[in-house]
């Protein structure tokens, strides 16, 4: 048998068991089925979404989508933290993470018959 | 910056689109990402970050007002990892801030390292 049968349609990329995976091709492609732009209008316009998400985040600010959900930067103070591996004490630099709350729409619908 | 902010930023570089098109736009990203969530898929965006579907275990909760315990059902939760290039853009911005606080010399020790 060979790892193809194994995994199903895992090659291809569709359909696989437990749910296949979005790409922004793949939304690009429903952008362009729905407004009717060139592939190419469509491709730039989602581009430039997540470019605008990502220039607005960078500054440090927060984006809510409402019925999705928030993505906020949260400021981490540096902080010893330790190899597993060795027990090594070394300190962790101050940063800047990027973390999404999912809203309770997003939440519920995951739970829906269930 | 909300969504409707978002809309307003992208029409103002989107001068050829209206802003009902732009809005369209908009939610059918967000409402395809949910789509994919709902089905149990995963959101692959190059550069912006991964969405998928966790499980969480049932569990006895407790009401932390009153101390009853709960039983909370298995559940899906949506979890965010965020893309490389957007984790860095985000810390980046901090080490930039860093750098103007700082005097000129560890100013100048900083960009050595970077």
């Amino acid at each position: 048998m060979t790892e193809e049968g194994l995994m199903g349609s895992a090659d291809n990329g569709v359909e696989v068991t437990g749910g296949k995976t979005l790409t922004k091709a793949e939304l690009i492609e429903s952008i362009y089925e729905k407004v009717g732009f060139s592939k190419k209008e469509a491709s730039d316009i989602v581009e430039l979404v997540f470019e605008t998400l990502k220039t607005t985040l960078e500054r440090g600010e927060k984006v809510k989508i409402s019925g999705f959900g928030n993505f906020v930067v949260r400021e981490k103070r540096p902080r010893i933290g330790r190899n597993p591996q060795t027990g090594e004490e070394i300190e962790i630099s101050a940063r800047r993470v990027l973390t999404f709350k999912p809203s309770q729409v997003l939440k519920s619908a995951l739970n829906k018959g269930e | 910056m909300t969504k409707s902010e978002l809309v307003e930023k992208l029409s103002n570089e989107l001068r050829n689109l209206s802003k009902t098109e732009i809005e369209i736009i908009v939610d059918t990203v967000f409402n395809k990402v949910t789509e994919a969530l709902k089905k149990g898929g995963r959101v692959e965006l190059r550069g912006f970050g991964t969405f998928e579907v966790r499980r969480r275990p049932a569990r006895q909760g407790r009401n932390p007002k009153t101390g009853v315990t709960v039983y909370v059902k298995n559940r899906s939760v949506p979890f965010f990892k965020v893309g490389k290039e957007l984790r860095e853009r985000v810390n980046n911005s901090l080490d930039q801030e860093t750098v103007k606080k700082t005097d000129e010399l560890s100013a100048q020790k900083l960009e050595n390292v970077l």
